[in-house]
């Protein structure tokens, strides 16, 4: 089975490859669009609501925003704290009702995107608060409104670290959709498992091995590149933010 | 033009409550350049950003160019801020965005389409002298270019008022005489009326025609400089000529002449001495440009009898001048 001199094994080798490649490809950047999208105005209302922030008062209540932010605080904190694993199979009624079923790589983007929503809506969070405060208040002695600030002020200061706060989470991402792998969820982490693990082929474990870092070591380049571009600046100590220094960040924050 | 009347503010709650301002009542004149002196904590931070309600007071009511700021819906404050410019001590510029690109978010947030806008900002940046620097980013200038930038975006949206935090804290003595160079010129070609606070008495100095000090959220004395010059006691005229300390072992009576106006450039003291045969020694003197004007302090030790110390006095005061007696 594991003949290496047959040269059948290295066609169904790169075949598997390509396919299992393909497969966490699109897990990955459907999860990522679908985490942006409901990840970055979660953070910024997670944000918003605290005390003096920009919707602190919605409709002119502020025990509302305080509720929202709990709410919404206490979602994120659960999201973060169920292992994955967990989650994958916890979820698997709520995966059926969306996509139809829960085997395969598009199930699979239910989980992934629960699991890097919370993630992602941190470090939304983390990029959010870095902004000087001083900033808003210019913004509001202009006369801006909310919405003008949150657009034309808060997402392009806080660009910069939102690009590599995406960064981590893509790997994040990749990270968990290997394990997808266990439960049939098809990419490269089902390839590990059923020629690495139920097989014993290490050339299968180490192809995919390779193939997961330069995906990660691809996109954390492609993040910094841009969130250098953007940043038209260096940080309070004169180095410019890394996706290290970013993460570094959030295991202090938690 | 600005009315503050009669506001509170305090901050926290129970036992850690802070009364940052106490019934506080100042009027700044149309055209005027009026200046908030005070230590830090005095309040006159939470004082200038009544006026544009970034702060909202407790009590009283503030009046800019005729409208009630205090009374007004969400709506039409942000309308009425478009019409009240802020500089910053610590600029508050976008780093995001080029020079242009600050000046123009003024005018996108009022609504001003894309064309005039280039237009508007190019007028504003040659104002305030940085056409050259149109496209560069905020990390590449310098602090007083940094405000400059930050003087024309407050005034883009062409406002009537113009407030300043402690726009040139943060800058070193050249640049900050520059700036108030700059503040002045505004004010004079486009009829802009400052409000500014500072702690720094030079500023005062340089550019304004009135102030007030505050002390623990209080006004303690208020009014146009030329006034406050003469005025015996005052405070501000006093920390507008500082003297410093009457040095150890002086005999004779001490007193502070203040010259205003035409008695600066008489010979005073040459006459004194020579009228009353007295010799009089300066312990210290100091002239300065108030409100376009030459005025200066002078302090005399008078050496003699109680007599002639007294008709002396008396003489300078007959040719108007403000006498003191240390």
């Amino acid at each position: 089975m594991n003949d290496t001199s047959d040269p059948k094994f290295w066609s169904d080798l790169v075949d598997v490859l390509i396919l299992g490649t393909g497969q966490t490809l699109y897990m990955v950047s459907v999860s990522l669009l679908v985490t942006i999208v409901v990840g970055l105005p979660l953070g910024i209302l997670l944000v918003g609501t605290e005390r003096g922030g920009l919707f602190a008062s919605p409709f002119g209540s502020r025990t509302a925003g305080r509720v929202i932010n709990r709410v919404l605080d206490f979602i994120v904190n659960l999201g973060r704290s169920i292992p994955f694993i967990i989650l994958m199979i916890a979820v698997i009624p709520f995966t059926r009702l969306v996509v139809g079923t829960f085997i395969g790589s598009t199930a699979a983007i239910v989980p992934l995107s629960l699991v890097a929503i919370p993630f992602f809506a941190r470090m939304v969070e983390i990029a959010l608060k870095e902004i000087d405060p001083g900033l808003t208040e210019a913004a509001n002695s202009l006369g801006a409104s909310r919405w003008q600030i949150v657009r034309k002020v808060l997402v392009p200061e806080a660009l910069p670290s939102m690009l590599l706060g995406l960064a981590t989470t893509v790997t994040s991402i990749i990270n968990f959709s290997a394990m997808v792998g266990t439960v049939a969820g098809g990419g490269l982490g089902d390839v590990a498992f059923r020629y690495g693990y139920q097989r014993y082929s290490t050339i299968h474990i180490v192809a995919v091995i390779i193939i997961i870092f330069v995906i990660v070591q691809t996109l954390a380049a492609i993040a910094t590149h841009f969130a250098k571009k953007y940043a038209r600046t260096t940080s309070e100590t004169g180095r410019l933010k890394t996706v290290e220094t970013l993460e570094l960040k959030v295991a202090d924050a938690h | 033009m600005i009315s503050i009347s009669h506001v509170s503010k305090s901050f926290g709650t129970g036992a850690g409550r802070t009364l940052a301002l106490d019934d506080v009542s100042l009027e700044v004149g149309r055209g005027e350049i009026f200046g908030v002196v005070g230590q830090s904590g005095a309040g006159k931070s939470t004082l200038i950003r009544t006026v544009n309600l970034l702060e909202r007071p407790d009590a009283g009511t503030i009046t800019v160019d005729g409208r009630v700021v205090t009374s007004l819906t969400d709506r039409d404050l942000r309308i009425a801020r478009q019409g009240i410019g802020m500089v910053f001590q610590h600029f508050n510029l976008l780093s995001s965005r080029t020079v242009r690109g600050n000046v123009e978010l003024a005018l996108e947030v009022i609504g001003v389409d894309g064309r005039e806008r280039r237009t508007r900002a190019g007028e504003i940046l040659e104002l305030v002298g940085l056409s050259a620097k149109a496209d560069a980013y905020p990390a590449q200038l310098s602090g007083g270019q940094k405000q400059r930038v930050g003087i024309a975006r407050s005034l883009a949206g062409r406002p009537s008022v113009l407030l300043s935090d402690e726009a040139t804290s943060a800058l070193d003595p050249e640049t900050t005489r520059s700036i108030l160079e700059l503040l002045k010129t505004i004010n004079r070609e486009l009829g802009l009326t400052v409000l500014l606070i500072t702690h720094e008495m030079d500023v005062v100095k340089t550019i304004c025609d009135s102030a007030a000090l505050i002390e623990h959220g209080r006004i303690a004395e208020q009014g146009k400089l030329v006034e406050l010059i003469s005025t015996p006691g005052s405070r501000l005229a006093r920390d507008l000529f500082p003297l410093g300390q009457v040095p150890a072992g002086t005999t004779g009576t001490v007193v502070d002449i203040t010259f205003s106006g035409g008695s600066a450039d008489r010979p005073v003291i040459a006459q004194l001495a020579r009228d009353h045969s007295i010799d009089v020694s300066i312990l210290g003197a100091t002239i300065e440009t108030i409100a376009g004007n030459q005025a200066g302090r002078t302090r005399l030790e008078i050496p003699g009898s109680p007599e002639t110390t007294a008709a002396a006095i008396s003489d300078l005061r007959a040719q108007g001048l403000l006498v003191e007696v240390v």
